[in-house]
C-alpha cells in the first residue's frame, strides 16, 4: 500500500473545535450568529409529532368501516381528552348505544373507510438542543440548528458509555498508574468530572453515581464491570444513549491500563476548569470516539489542530502504542519500517515495523497493531 | 449496458467498495481466456474527512497501476476503452459502503407474505432491519413507533394473494402513512417504498401513500399461496438502490457515471456467482462470506436461491456480539488451552474498539478462529431458519388443519445433499494455512456424507458477480482459475457412536494405481493428501448405525476430488457432533484433530499460554 494509515486518538492542549447542534425535525433556532453561549444554553427547540394510537372504532361501534366517520361526535382534526367520547352509534331503534372513548389525550387525525380504524395523535413531544460546549455560535442553519465553535484542550477516548454532560474537572488520583478508588469520592465530588488512572470498578462507579458525579475518565475498564454497569453484554460498540446517571470515558482500552502520561498530564493541567464530555462511541461507518473538551476561549496562542491531524503516515522516530497482545499497552519508538512482508508466529505474512521499547531490545510488530501517539 | 460487446473486451477493472476497504481487481484476456492480473486495495472514503467514495476507488486503482506496471488513470478519470497498454475496456463496481442497503419489509401474515418479502429483500442484497406484519404481536402504535425509529433506505410493502382481501394491506399502508418514515441518507428526498402485494389493493395503497413517499408498484411477490414471484421485487430494489440510495451516498453520483453497468449491492453480486455455480454444475451449494461487521450465507438447494445476512455477526466490529450471542462456553470449547474468562472478554472487547488489529501470536490466532467457528455456526443457524419452503401452502390434509403450518415451511438446506461449501471473508480467505479454513468450515457447518470444500482466494466474488451480468464467460473463467481455491473433499459419517469404536473403513484408489486402506474409529479425523486436479475412487464402508450417503451401514463408492488440503475423513460424529465436556479430554481431542489436519505450526498449541508468550524475535 502506498500509505500506512494508523489510527490515532487526539490529545491536544489547544484546538479549535466545531460541533453541530441539530434538531431531529425542523423547528426554531433560539440563538444568533456570533452569540456567546454556555454548554447549557438551549440553542434550538422543536416539537416532535406525538405517538399515534389506533382505535378500532368499527368493531367497538358495531358498524361497517365506511360508516365510522358518520358516528364521530367530533370531526377529524378535533382535540380530545383522555377518556372523552368521540364516536357513538345507536342500534335497535336507538335503544342500544355504543361509545368510543379516547385512550389518550390528542387529536383525531384520520378515519379509515376500509379498516374502520381511527388514528389519534398524542400531544407533541418538545425537544430541546443545548450548546454542549461553552463557545460562540459561528453558523446558524435556519430551522435546523447551529454550529458552535470553541477553543481549548481536546482529548479523545477510545470507548465510552453515557451521553453528553458538563462539569468541573477534578483529578482524583495521584498518578496515571493508580486506580480510581472509593475513598476519592465524597460529597465534594457532586457535579464534577473525575479523572482516574488505571481503572475503575463498577462498585466505585455506583458510589460516584450516588454522590452525583457527572462523569469519570479512566485509562482502562474491565468488560466484566461493563456488563455489571449496563446490565447486559454489549454486542456492538454503538453507545451514548445509555441512561446510567453517569458518563464513563475510557482512554486506553479494556483491562487495567495506566492512562497515557500525556493524556493524564493534559487532564491535570485542566484541574478546576469547566469541561464538556460525551461518552458516545460508534465504531462503524462514521467512527465516533468519546471526548473531553476543556474550553479556554480567551486562549490567544495560535495552534489550531485539524481533527484528522494525527491520521497519516508513520515514520521512524514516531512514538507508538501497541494495541494488541502480546505487547498490549506498551509504548515504544519506531526504529524501522521495512517494506517487505514478514512472517509472524502465526505464519501470516504482513507489513511490520520495528519498535524500541526503551530497554534497548528491538521487536517487530504488525503495523496494524500499533497506534500513533502525538508527541 | 446494451452497447457492450463481451467478445471485444480485452481488459476489465472491477472494484468493490466495502465498509472499510475498497478492493480493485484487474482482469485481462490472455490468449483466449480471461485471468486475474493484480489486486489492489485502499481504505474506503465514504466517511469524513473525504466523504467521497471515488477517492478510495482511485487509490485502489492507483495500487493496481503500480502492481500491474501500466497506466489506467488519466488524472481522476479511468481511461476507457483501452488504448495500447493504457486504460481498460470496462469498469464495473459493487458497493456495501455506508452500511449497505438497509430495508424494512412488511407483509400481512408474518410467516407467509412477511417471510416472502424478507426473502426478496435479502436476495437483492439488503439488510432487513425489521419485518412488520399484521400479526407480528405488536400493537399498531408500537409498529408506528418502530417504523419512525428505523429510518431505512427503502421499504418493501407486500401482502395478500391476488384477488384476496384488501383490508389488511390497507391497514399496513395506513400504518406506514401515519408513521411518515424518513430516509436514512439525505433528509431532502422521499423514501422509496415498493408495493408488491395484492394487485386489487394497488389503488388503495396509491391513495394512502402516493403523496407521502416515492411509491413504486410492481408485481405481487406472492400472487398465490403456492408460489413466490420474487424476481420483479428484487429488480425494483436494485433499480431504486441505484436511483435513490446510491445517488445520495457521498461521491456515488460521480462513480455511477464511470461505469456503464449499474452498481450492485455487494451481497447481491456474490449471490449471483453462487447461483451461477449451482446452475452450471447442477449442484447444491452453500456460500458464506464472513466480514468484520456481518456474515452472509447463500445457498442453492433444489434450484432455490436463498441469502441471509446476520447483521451483527462478524470478526471485528461485531466480534463482541458473537461472544454475547454464542456465550463464552461455546467459544471456549474450540480453544485447546486455558484462558481466564476476564482476560478473554477484555481481549474481545479490545478487538471491537480497535477492529483493524491482527493476531500476532499463535494463541491469538487460535482464539480468533474459535470465535469465527461460532460466528459461522450462528449465521448458518439463522440461514437454515429462513431458507425454508413456502409456509401456508395447503397440504393434502383435512379442512381442520388447513391453518396448521408445521409440515410446510421446512428448511431447504439439507447438509446430506450439499455438494460444495465455499468460504469467503478475511478469517477464511486469509487464514495462514488453508487447512485452518477447511477445519473452521467443517466445525461450523458440519457437512454430511461427501462435500467438496473451497475458499475464495482473495475475496473477489463480488466483482465477479457483477461481471457475470455483462460477461458470464469471463466471470466464470476467472472464478474457476483465480478465485476459487478448491481445498478437497470431506467425508463425514452421520450417526451416533462411542469414542474409539470402529466407524469407517475406506479403500482409496489413488492416482497412479496406488491403493490406500484406512480404518477410522469414532472420534477420528484423518487427512489424506490428494493434489488439486486429482481424483481418487473411494469405497466407503461405514459401521452399523453410521451413514455416508447410502443408508446406515451401507457401502458407498464415490469419486473424491483432491485440493490444496486433500481428503478429509471426519468420523467425529454428526447428529450428534459432540466435543468432550471434561476439560482435559476436550483439550486432548482438539489437539488430536488439529494435529490430524496439521492446522497449526509444529509448536505444540497445548503449551501456549499467556504466561509463556515471548516476544517475536526479529526476523530481518
Amino acid at each position: 500500500m502506498a500509505h500506512s494509515y494508523t489510527p490515532g486518538l487526539k490529545v491536544t492542549s489547544l484546538a479549535t473545535l466545531r460541533r453541530e447542534r441539530k434538531l431531529p425535525l425542523p423547528g426554531d433556532v433560539l440563538v444568533t450568529e456570533g452569540q456567546r453561549v454556555t454548554a447549557e444554553t438551549i440553542v434550538a427547540r422543536t416539537q416532535l409529532p406525538g405517538n399515534v394510537q389506533t382505535v378500532n372504532a368499527a368493531n367497538l361501534l358495531g358498524v361497517l368501516p365506511e360508516d365510522v366517520e358518520e358516528c364521530l361526535t367530533k370531526p377529524v382534526g378535533s382535540k380530545v381528552e383522555n377518556g372523552e367520547t368521540f364516536a357513538e352509534s345507536r342500534s335497535f331503534f336507538g335503544l342500544f348505544r355504543s361509545k368510543v372513548h379516547a385512550p389518550v389525550k390528542g387529536t383525531i387525525e384520520s378515519v379509515s373507510k376500509i379498516t374502520g380504524q381511527v388514528l389519534l395523535r398524542e400531544e407533541p413531544i418538545p425537544v430541546e438542543v443545548d450548546a454542549y460546549v461553552d463557545g460562540v455560535i459561528v453558523e446558524v442553519q435556519p430551522k435546523s440548528g447551529v454550529t458552535v465553535e470553541t477553543r481549548g484542550a481536546f482529548i479523545q477516548g477510545i470507548f465510552g458509555v453515557g451521553g453528553e454532560t458538563c462539569g468541573e474537572l477534578h483529578v482524583a488520583v495521584a498518578g496515571p498508574g493508580e486506580p480510581l478508588e472509593d475513598r476519592a469520592i465524597d460529597t465534594s465530588s457532586r457535579g464534577k468530572i473525575l479523572v482516574g488512572g488505571t481503572y475503575v470498578t463498577t462498585s466505585v462507579l455506583r458510589k460516584a453515581i450516588a454522590q452525583g458525579v457527572k462523569a469519570v475518565v479512566v485509562g482502562g475498564f474491565d468488560d466484566y464491570d461493563l456488563r455489571q454497569l449496563l446490565g447486559y453484554d454489549l454486542g456492538v460498540a454503538i453507545t451514548g444513549s445509555e441512561e446510567l446517571g453517569i458518563t464513563l470515558i475510557v482512554t486506553e482500552g479494556f483491562g487495567s491500563i495506566p492512562m497515557a502520561a500525556r493524556t493524564f498530564d493534559l487532564l491535570r493541567s485542566c484541574e478546576g476548569r469547566r469541561v464538556s464530555v460525551s461518552g458516545a462511541t460508534q465504531i462503524r461507518a462514521g467512527v465516533q470516539r468519546p471526548e473531553i473538551v476543556a474550553p479556554l476561549l480567551e486562549a490567544t496562542t495560535e495552534r489550531d489542530v485539524k481533527e484528522d491531524s494525527t491520521e497519516g503516515g508513520l515514520k521512524a522516530g514516531d512514538m507508538v502504542r501497541v494495541i494488541r497482545q502480546p505487547y498490549f499497552g506498551k509504548i515504544g519508538r519506531v526504529t524501522a519500517l521495512p517494506p517487505e512482508l514478514m512472517p509472524l508466529e502465526t505464519e501470516a505474512k504482513v507489513r511490520v515495523l520495528e519498535v524500541d521499547f526503551g530497554n534497548g531490545s528491538r521487536t517487530f510488530l504488525p503495523r496494524a497493531n500499533v497506534e500513533m501517539i502525538e508527541s | 449496458m446494451s452497447n457492450i460487446d463481451p467478445e471485444k473486451l480485452r481488459s476489465i477493472l472491477a472494484t468493490d467498495c466495502g465498509s472499510t476497504t475498497t478492493k480493485a481487481i484487474l482482469i485481462e484476456r490472455r490468449g483466449s481466456e480471461y485471468r486475474l492480473i493484480v489486486r489492489g486495495e485502499a481504505p474506503t472514503t465514504v466517511e469524513a474527512p473525504f466523504e467521497d467514495v471515488t477517492r478510495g476507488v482511485l487509490n485502489s486503482i492507483m495500487e493496481v497501476e503500480e502492481l500491474a506496471g501500466r497506466k489506467i488513470l488519466d488524472g481522476e478519470r479511468i481511461i476507457t476503452p483501452q488504448k495500447g497498454n493504457e486504460g481498460v475496456d470496462l469498469y464495473i463496481s459493487t458497493s456495501s459502503a455506508g452500511g449497505g442497503l438497509q430495508m424494512m419489509v412488511s407483509g400481512v401474515v408474518k410467516s407467509m407474505t412477511g417471510e416472502s418479502a424478507q426473502r426478496a429483500a435479502l436476495g437483492a442484497g439488503a439488510i432487513v432491519m425489521d419485518v412488520i406484519a399484521s400479526n407480528d404481536g405488536r400493537l399498531p402504535h408500537e409498529k408506528i413507533k418502530r417504523i419512525r425509529h428505523l429510518r431505512p433506505d427503502m421499504i418493501l410493502l407486500s401482502g395478500g394473494v391476488d384477488g384476496g382481501t384488501t383490508s389488511h394491506v390497507a391497514e399496513m399502508a395506513e400504518l406506514l402513512a401515519a408513521a411518515d418514515p424518513k430516509a436514512r441518507l439525505g433528509a431532502g428526498y422521499e423514501l422509496p417504498v415498493i408495493y408488491a402485494g395484492n394487485k386489487d389493493a394497488i389503488d388503495i395503497v396509491k391513495e394512502r401513500l402516493g403523496k407521502k413517499v416515492a411509491l413504486v408498484i410492481t408485481e405481487n411477490l406472492r400472487p398465490v399461496l403456492e408460489r413466490e414471484n420474487l424476481g420483479p421485487a428484487r429488480d425494483k430494489i436494485h433499480d431504486l438502490f441505484m436511483e435513490h440510495v446510491m445517488a445520495h451516498a457521498p461521491g456515488y453520483k460521480k462513480l455511477m457515471t464511470w461505469s456503464p453497468v449499474p452498481i450492485m449491492p455487494t451481497p447481491g453480486a456474490v449471490g449471483l456467482i453462487i447461483e451461477t455455480i449451482a446452475r452450471d454444475e447442477k449442484i447444491q451449494v452453500i456460500g458464506v462470506d464472513i466480514g468484520g461487521a456481518t456474515t452472509d450465507v447463500f445457498s442453492v438447494f433444489q434450484g432455490v436461491f436463498n441469502r441471509t445476512v446476520s447483521a451483527n455477526l462478524g470478526m471485528s466490529y461485531s466480534v463482541s456480539n458473537v461472544l454475547a450471542e454464542a456465550g463464552l462456553p461455546n467459544i471456549m470449547r474450540w480453544v485447546p488451552f486455558d484462558i481466564e474468562e476476564r482476560d478473554l472478554r477484555n481481549r474481545i472487547k479490545n478487538k471491537m474498539i480497535r477492529p483493524t488489529t491482527i493476531p500476532q501470536s499463535l494463541e491469538e490466532l487460535i482464539i480468533e478462529q474459535a470465535i469465527a467457528r461460532e460466528a459461522l455456526r450462528l449465521a448458518f443457524e439463522q440461514h437454515k431458519s429462513l431458507a425454508v419452503g413456502l409456509k401456508g401452502v395447503q397440504q393434502e390434509r383435512t379442512i381442520s388443519d388447513t391453518f396448521e403450518q408445521t409440515s410446510s415451511g421446512e428448511t431447504l438446506v439439507r447438509l446430506d445433499h450439499l455438494d460444495l461449501l465455499v468460504g469467503s471473508g478475511g478469517v477464511l480467505s486469509h487464514a495462514p494455512r488453508r487447512s485452518q479454513a477447511a477445519l473452521m468450515m467443517l466445525d461450523a457447518f458440519l457437512p454430511e456424507h461427501v462435500t467438496e470444500l473451497a475458499v475464495d482466494s482473495i475475496f473477489m466474488m463480488p466483482q465477479l458477480g457483477v461481471l457475470s451480468t455483462v460477461h458470464p464467460r469471463a466471470a466464470k473463467e476467472v472464478f474457476e482459475k483465480d478465485c476459487l481455491v478448491r481445498l478437497g473433499s470431506a467425508v463425514a459419517a452421520v450417526g451416533p457412536g462411542k469414542d474409539g469404536a470402529a466407524a469407517l473403513r475406506v479403500t482409496l484408489e489413488m492416482p497412479g494405481g496406488r491403493r490406500e486402506e484406512l480404518a477410522l474409529a469414532y472420534g477420528d479425523l484423518r487427512l489424506v493428501p490428494l493434489e488439486l486436479g486429482e481424483t481418487a475412487k473411494a469405497t466407503l464402508k461405514p459401521e452399523k448405525g453410521l451413514d455416508v450417503g447410502e443408508g446406515k451401514g451401507k457401502e458407498r463408492v464415490v469419486t473424491l476430488k483432491g485440493g490444496v488440503v486433500g481428503l478429509v475423513f471426519d468420523c467425529r460424529g454428526r447428529q450428534p457432533f459432540r466435543i468432550p465436556e471434561e476439560r482435559a479430554a476436550r483439550i486432548a481431542k482438539l489437539n488430536q484433530w488439529n494435529e490430524a489436519l496439521r492446522i497449526y505450526p509444529a509448536r505444540d498449541a497445548r503449551k501456549v499460554s499467556t504466561a509463556e508468550l515471548r516476544p517475536v524475535e526479529a526476523r530481518v
